[in-house]
């Protein structure tokens, strides 16, 4: 799960790590309040506009906005609070702005780049620091990885006070900034433990003029299998910045994402259901979504499954691809003929059902009145579902 | 012989009473696998599967009483990471977490547990172990298995059943496929297994099905060029997925450039694995590596 900065940065402030500090607002009409909040408050006479979406690259795509004054600001807000923020993140349709955070303005002297993560081949969580902040990291780890200094915690020990001081001497610190430093790690990976977070970015850290170290930006995920563990946590989820569709099959336990193609796939099992996109692309066709129904698919399941699918209006076919293991075909047969009558279907819908129970189901399928392409094979499926969504 | 478990293997099954538990252990129960007995804390002295097999409240004292060295985990995912650990802990040699859904960090955890214990560890979220005709010890289904010397490796499970179903198809049997799961911490890796089958008499060509996301499949493929003398076939799934998106597995996000699926299957294939482009044409690309 993702949060915006300024929700990262209340949890910093939490764990008592200094961060570039602002108002956040959602209205053109708290503008000038907030404004005035942050000069009063910060002793801002400078500000930065930035637009609250959960994606990067927003500096480049015109959604951080310096601003000079206060009536610079007030223009930065009007501008970037609602526009159609595109990233290479955001895909090219973008992300409409809904809060922009108004933010103090610092004199920055250097810029680093600090993050945790588990390093899954170690099976370890990795605590990185480099020197080229601000810049694009994936170029950095590149280009020269050696400019990448990296600390592994030793599960059960947490980050121990020497590898907080090698990672602040990698940054080139000393005196009183390297101590703020070491006490800022140790939070830092506190705050990961804790709330069980897959990736905490401080992405730049900055020394400001005075010698301080504060957090310009901050990027927290959290691993969704742990947020049972931290309601505050699920509080945070901002469903405006989710796929409408992706939401409404999570409802239903589908785990569904929405690709760009017009080829529907339903399918049993992460693994096969991305096989199954591959094969429609190596058949010349275009995958419209990734739709995992799980092990325990009943007719419910695919029927809501059919109609998160045909939400998209760029599907032309759909395939429906399902292995029975513990999940029985004769139940999805029932499943498919129920949605195939319920629902308005204008699309073909190509079957192909394996495994526990397929027999059965092929029968239960033929015998229905229901307008749909059998298929005998993965192979034969993809082809006639391609050839389908073509025509 | 196959590998990690056969018919001589002792199972029990932690989760024994629950709902999943009792369904699959019958499974496994049915399928001729040497179930012995179950553990549920609290639950010590009933019996489960209709009386077949006595109930324990520790893995320790199943260990003890029943001479167990495989345990099946079917414990809900908050009470999962501990399973295991008490498992290992009671020495039990094989450990096999088909539990969905554990925080990763309790993972790392455990991983760290159970390497200082010396017990073999597959999964989480995964299908389990099915050594045809001898032991099933996890959520395969039986049927679509057929004895022989082809040994399967997969993160995936239903992808596993597909390539299985090829198999069968083209006269081939399998010695021992294994689901290690798709989580982005999982006990056993694809290399560790690799090796196993290289060893086995039985096996005479290894299905290695990877995903997009992490390095495991590179690191199997390197110690494969070196190291394994007979054929091995591998496919990836996830061409088509977007970057940065998890599909479905946890593990499944390409987060480097060497974890895509382009990247995967190049180098697998520089590394003299057979790569199947098509998830379709697994058993084929088996049936063809087989006849050279």
């Amino acid at each position: 799960m993702k949060i915006h900065e300024y929700q990262a940065k209340g949890l910093l402030k939490d764990h008592g790590i200094p961060v570039q500090d602002g108002v956040t607002i959602d209205s053109l009409d708290d503008a000038e309040d907030a404004v005035d909040q942050v000069a009063k408050e910060f002793s801002a006479n400078r500000f930065v506009i930035k637009a609250q979406i959960h994606a990067g690259g927003r500096g480049k795509g015109g959604g951080v906005k310096f601003s000079l004054d206060r009536e610079s600001a007030l223009e930065n807000i009007k501008t970037i609070l609602g526009m159609n923020l595109v990233t290479h993140q955001t895909g090219p349709e973008g992300r409409r702005v809904k809060k922009v955070m108004v933010a103090q303005a610092l004199d920055i002297a250097k810029e680093f780049y600090v993050a945790i993560t588990l390093d899954r081949a170690k099976g370890m969580d990795v605590f990185m620091v480099s020197s080229e902040g601000g810049m694009e990291i994936e170029e950095v780890a590149k280009t020269s990885p050696e400019k990448i200094v990296k600390e592994w915690i030793v599960p059960g020990f947490g980050l121990r006070p020497f590898q907080a001081r090698n990672l602040a001497m990698a940054l080139g610190l000393n005196g009183d900034t390297a101590k703020q430093a070491v006490k800022m790690f140790t939070a830092l990976y506190k705050l990961f433990q804790t709330r069980n977070c897959s990736i905490v970015e401080i992405n730049p850290l900055v020394v400001t003029e005075q010698g301080d170290l504060v957090a310009l930006d901050c990027k927290i995920n959290f691993d969704s299998n742990a947020l049972y563990l931290h309601p505050d946590v699920i509080a945070m989820r901002d469903l405006d910045e989710e796929d409408p569709a992706e939401v409404e099959a999570g409802k239903f336990d589908l785990n569904y994402i929405r690709l760009d193609g017009n080829v529907g796939c339903m399918v049993n099992g992460a693994g096969l259901a991305m096989a199954t996109m591959d094969i429609i692309k190596q058949r010349g066709g275009s995958p419209a979504n990734f739709l995992d129904v799980g092990g325990g698919a009943n007719v419910e399941t695919v029927k809501n499954g059919f109609r998160i699918i045909l939400s998209d209006p760029n599907v032309k076919a759909v395939l429906v691809n399902i292995f029975g293991g513990i999940v029985r075909c004769d139940r999805i047969a029932n499943g498919i003929i129920e949605a195939l009558k319920e629902l308005d279907l204008n699309v073909p819908v190509v079957v192909r059902l394996a495994g526990t129970n397929a027999e059965m189901a092929k029968e239960i399928l033929a015998n229905a009145d229901v307008d749909l392409i059998s298929a005998d094979s993965f192979e034969d499926a993809a082809n006639k579902v391609v050839e389908a969504a073509g025509a | 012989m196959a590998i990690l478990v056969n018919k001589d293997s002792k199972i029990i099954v932690q989760g024994i009473t629950g709902s999943e538990g009792s369904f699959h252990a019958g499974q496994c129960l049915e399928y001729g696998g040497n179930v012995v007995g179950g553990v549920t804390p609290g639950k010590g002295g009933q019996t489960a599967l209709e009386g077949k097999v006595p109930v324990f409240n520790s893995c320790a004292e199943a260990r003890e009483k029943t001479g167990a060295n495989v345990t099946l985990i079917f414990v809900p995912p908050s009470f999962a990471a501990d399973a295991i650990m008490e498992a290992a802990a009671a020495g039990i040699e094989l450990i096999v977490c088909i539990t969905e859904g554990i925080p990763v960090a309790q993972m790392v955890e455990v991983k760290a547990f159970v390497e200082k214990t010396g017990s073999r560890f597959i999964g989480p979220n995964c299908p389990g172990i099915l050594t045809p005709d001898e032991a099933k010890v996890g959520i395969m289904p039986g049927f679509i298995a057929k004895k022989g010397s082809v040994g399967v490796i997969s993160k995936s499970g239903t992808l596993t059943y597909e390539a299985v179903d090829q198999l069968v198809k083209e006269g081939l049997g399998q010695s021992t496929c294994i689901g290690i799961g798709g989580d982005p911490i999982i006990g056993t890796t694809m290399k560790e297994l690799l090796e196993m089958f290289e060893h086995d008499p039985e096996t005479e060509a290894i299905v290695m099905i990877g995903e997009i996301g992490g390095s495991m499949e590179i690191e199997a493929a390197r110690f494969a060029k070196d190291n394994v003398t007979k054929p091995v076939i591998g496919f990836i799934a996830g061409q088509t997925a977007p970057p940065g998106r998890r599909m479905g597995h946890a593990g499944a996000i390409v987060s480097g450039a060497d974890e895509s699926a382009a990247a995967k299957k190049k180098l697998m294939a520089e590394c003299g694995i057979r790569v199947s482009e098509s998830p379709a044409d697994i058993g084929r690309t088996v049936k063809e590596a087989l006849r050279k």
